[in-house]
Order: C-alpha cells, then sequence, then structure tokens
C-alpha cells in the first residue's frame, strides 16, 4: 500500500502494484471534472438543509428558510384558482338560480364549469351524455322523478335522493309482493294495468278493472290518481312510456314485488357551493329542464 | 499516504468497506425513519378517525386479494388538480390503522382515497359485476363472483388480534364481538346495530350488496369502499397548524 511510483510506460498511467501473470493493473484516477462535480455536490447539500425542510431534532424539525411547504403550496395554488375565476364565481355565487340563467355570460360560465364536474362526478351513473341507464334517469328529456325546475335539480344534487343527509329527498316504494300486502295475481293485474296507462298492449284476459281497484287503493298517493306521479313524493309519471328500469310485464311485476329504491348521494359537503350551483344550472339546461 | 488518496484503505478492504456501507445505512435509517415514529408531527390530530369495522376489514382484505392496488391508488396528492378533483388531500391520519397502506403508486383507474359516499351501493355492485354496464369505456375487469360468494369471516375476530398486535387500537369488546358486529353491519334491521355504533361512531349499517339473505363478499368490499375518506371530520380539523 505503499506509494508507487511506478508507471505504466506504454499508457503514462501509474500502476497500483498489482501484478498478475505479468500484467499489470492501472491506477486510472477519476476525471478531475467528476471529482469536482462530486465534491459541489456536497457543498449543495449543506445550503439545501439550510433553506429546505431537512433535519429531524427532538420534537420537531428543521423548516428551513425557505419555509416551504408542500400542504401550503397547495392552498396557495387554489386561492390563486379562485382569482383566475374571479369576478365569474363571485357573481354565480351571489346570484339566485334563475338570474344565472338570464345572464348570457354567467350561464356560459356556469355551463362551462358545470360541465367538468358533471363528468367526473355525475357520469359514473348518469353517463357521460346524461342520458342515463337501466336506474339511472336521462337528464335530458322531459320526466323528472322530483321535479325539473332549476330550483328542484340545485336541491336534488345538494341533499341527494335516500342518501342518508338529514334533509334527502326520501320516500320509500313498499316491497308490495315480497312483504306480502299484495298476491301474485294481484301484482300481475296491476302491471297489466299500469301498462296499459301509457298505451301499452296488455296480456290477453288480463282484468284492467281489478288491476285498477288494486292501483287505486295502493299506489295513488305516490304516483297520482291518474298515475301522472308526484313529484314532491318522487313517485314517477307511469303514463310517459319513460321507464326507468323497464316496461315489460315481467319487470313492473317485479318493481310492485320487491320495490326499487334508487339512491342519488348527497354532493353537499362534497362539492362546494358554487360548484353546485353551476351543476343545476348544466343539467336544467341540458334540454329537459322545466 | 496524502489525504486524498486514504480511500484505498477501504477499497482494498472488504470487511472494512461493508462496516462503512452498514454505518452510512444506519445513519439514512436513523435520520430519515426513525423520527416519523416520535415527531408529534407526523400523524395530524384529526377528529373522527376510528379502526375498520369487521365488515370494512373484510372488505378490504378482499381488496387487497383481487390487487385492486395495482390500479387504483388511495393517496390524494397536494396538488391543485387533483384537490379540485378527488377533494382534500390524503392526512397521514387517515391511513393510520392500515396494515400495510393501500396507498399504492399507479393509477389505471381513479383514486379511491374519497370514493367513500360518492356512489349508490347499486351502482357499485353493478359496476363490480360488470364495469362496462355503467362505465361503457370502462377497462376494469369484472368481480361477478363478489356477490355469489358468502363471506368467510370464521376467523375475522382473530384479524382484529392481529391488527391489534400492530398497533390498531381494538378494544377487548370490540375482538369478542366481531362476528356479531359483522353481521349486524351487513344486515337491515338487526338487534346489534346499536352496540355495533356505539363500538364503531359513523358506520353505516345497510345491506350492501342488495340481497339481505346472504352476507356475502359484496357486501364487505362496498362496505369499506363506502367508508373510505368519510371518517375525518373536516370541520374541525385545522389544515393552518398541520402546513407540511
Amino acid at each position: 500500500m505503499a506509494d508507487h511510483k511506478e508507471v505504466d510506460a506504454l499508457s503514462g498511467t501509474a500502476t497500483t502494484g498489482h501484478a498478475w501473470d505479468g500484467i499489470k493493473e492501472l491506477n486510472t484516477p477519476l476525471p478531475r471534472w467528476w471529482v469536482l462535480v462530486f465534491y459541489a455536490t456536497i457543498v449543495w447539500s449543506v445550503g439545501y438543509w439550510v433553506v429546505y425542510p431537512a433535519w429531524p431534532l427532538v420534537s420537531n424539525y428543521t423548516a428551513g428558510v425557505f419555509g416551504y411547504s408542500s400542504r401550503g403550496d397547495v392552498a396557495a395554488e387554489l386561492a390563486e384558482l379562485q382569482k383566475v375565476r374571479g369576478a365569474k364565481s363571485t357573481a354565480l355565487a351571489d346570484a339566485t338560480l334563475a338570474d344565472v340563467e338570464k345572464d348570457q355570460g354567467l350561464l356560459a360560465f356556469a355551463r362551462a364549469q358545470g360541465k367538468a364536474a358533471f363528468g367526473d362526478n355525475c357520469a359514473p351513473c348518469h353517463g357521460s351524455g346524461a342520458t342515463g341507464s337501466r336506474g339511472y334517469p336521462n337528464l335530458n328529456d322531459d320526466d323528472w322523478l322530483w321535479g325539473g325546475t332549476v330550483d328542484e335539480i340545485h336541491q336534488t344534487i345538494t341533499v341527494g335522493i335516500r342518501s342518508g343527509h338529514a334533509k334527502a329527498r326520501e320516500n320509500q316504494m313498499p316491497a308490495f309482493g315480497r312483504d306480502g300486502m299484495l298476491k301474485r295475481p294481484e301484482i300481475v293485474e296491476v302491471a297489466n294495468y299500469v301498462r296499459s296507462l301509457s298505451g301499452l298492449p296488455v296480456r290477453p284476459g288480463s282484468n284492467l278493472e281489478a288491476g285498477k281497484k288494486i292501483f287505486a287503493e295502493n299506489c295513488v298517493a305516490c304516483h297520482g290518481d291518474d298515475g301522472k306521479g308526484n313529484a314532491e313524493l318522487g313517485g314517477p309519471n307511469l303514463t310517459d312510456r319513460i321507464w326507468l328500469y323497464g316496461s315489460d310485464e315481467a319487470t313492473i311485476a317485479d318493481v310492485v314485488t320487491n320495490s326499487r329504491n334508487g339512491v342519488m348521494p348527497a354532493w353537499e359537503g362534497r362539492l362546494d357551493p358554487v360548484t353546485i350551483k353551476a351543476l343545476a344550472v348544466y343539467v336544467h339546461t341540458l334540454g329537459g329542464g322545466k | 499516504m496524502s489525504f486524498w488518496t486514504r480511500h484505498q484503505i477501504l477499497e482494498k478492504n472488504s470487511i472494512l468497506l461493508v462496516i462503512g456501507i452498514l454505518l452510512v445505512v444506519a445513519v439514512g435509517g436513523l435520520v430519515e425513519i426513525a423520527p416519523l415514529f416520535y415527531l408529534k408531527s407526523t400523524i395530524e390530530k384529526v377528529d373522527g378517525m376510528r379502526p375498520y369495522t369487521p365488515l370494512e376489514l373484510a372488505g378490504r382484505a378482499i381488496y387487497i386479494r383481487e390487487g385492486c392496488y395495482s390500479c387504483h391508488s388511495q393517496m390524494v396528492r397536494t396538488l391543485r388538480d387533483e384537490v379540485e378533483r378527488y377533494g382534500h388531500y390524503s392526512l397521514a391520519a387517515e391511513s393510520m390503522y392500515d396494515h400495510p397502506f393501500q396507498w399504492g403508486s399507479k393509477r389505471t383507474g381513479p383514486d379511491l382515497a374519497r370514493v367513500g359516499g360518492k356512489y349508490s351501493d347499486e351502482w357499485h355492485v353493478a359496476h363490480m359485476v360488470n364495469p362496462r354496464a355503467v362505465v361503457p369505456q370502462s377497462i376494469m375487469p369484472g368481480y361477478p363472483f363478489l356477490a355469489a360468494t358468502d363471506l368467510d369471516f370464521r376467523g375475522i375476530a382473530a384479524h382484529l388480534k392481529a391488527n391489534r398486535a400492530v398497533g390498531v387500537p381494538y378494544t377487548d369488546a370490540q375482538v369478542e364481538n366481531a362476528a356479531a358486529d359483522l353481521k349486524a353491519q351487513a344486515t337491515p334491521d338487526d338487534a346489534g346495530i346499536g352496540d355495533l355504533q356505539a363500538r364503531y361512531p359513523k358506520s353505516i349499517a345497510r345491506d350492501f350488496d342488495g340481497n339481505p339473505a346472504r352476507i356475502t363478499e359484496m357486501d364487505a368490499l362496498v362496505a369499506y369502499l363506502q367508508m373510505l375518506g368519510t371518517l375525518v371530520d373536516f370541520k374541525s380539523y385545522d389544515a393552518k397548524v398541520n402546513l407540511r
């Protein structure tokens, strides 16, 4: 390990003094620039310790003179975003829903924000075009379970349907068959009567009079005397040929037997009030709003 | 030997080199890992976090078994777009009862840290049975067998105990009543729901999979998903004192 003075004649590089089979190992030094960069990184790290959070202490850690905080940064960025949205966002927060739809500029702003929020939060159930699917209402048509005015839509989005929210839109259809309120033949009779309400063909030999009587005794409270529904109670209109679960006799009989109580989550607390407002305006102006 | 060539001593003695490496790595561990166990600022003070109910814990085990973490993260990062999309960024406190945590590192599907309450149970079941039924462009595989498989919860009390062994503060009463609590949470109008909610505040008891006659793996998984991200009470959370 002594310092070797021996220099390889061919390359001009010092050897380690280690030889094997007459071949001597060269002691090629690291390039000077590489060594300097290495030492520079060590110096750099000291600067890093000073300005950024770095060393743990007994009850805390060194915060660094820059005061860097990833959580502080995101809070500042969100405040910045509010500023970018700025006056329009404040106007949307302050305006009544009816006024939003009268102001073209505000309406365009609300629809743009509503569309973005819809894509992430609503589209999984209602579809990206809000066309709905089995069990999830189409929002483009004129059929509304809990009312289609912009205020009613706003309320539905805010509190949800059977969502567990304290003010949720709440109404349970009984499971007439499962809980023994109606017998199977009665269910078939009322299912055929319900089909007749929207002019669908009924099973030959159906006793529609009997079905009507069962309907009057069990269904009119929510679906109305004429089957046109009641948005106050979320009772669907049964006369308009728009069906949430299907219009065939078997499906209707199944709904009467087991009931369906679809759930929509409450968005209050999850989305901020301005976004909920924008969503209500967006949904209301999709084409079906009343 | 000059100062600049002394590194050769380490390089030419393998035992010395190994000892040197161990020392350096130990410093890294001591500085970067050990303080997290004693610094109070590691886990924020929050209201509402509680250990998972037995049904949620069973659902969590299914989540791990099916490898959900390979496509779904559970970590809303401190980035503007993530907070805008998913809600408040995740807190350390929210995964303090996770063994192992499910933060994940890949998002083929969306982040699930705050999925609780975002969709209805019915949607989750339909989506799990066939994702394309509700999200046409989804590439997630279907898990229809979950709804058809009875949940095996014979070992649930032992599962709670194992979690207690690694630091989750389950009480004796929670361990003893694990199976009863699990049944109560998945059965509407069960007599044990009051006890369950006394032991696990804010736990939701209902028939999650739409089949009241059985307790299936789907019940457990949906119960777990519907709880995710909903426990911390952000009204009482002070973001200013928890800047990091």
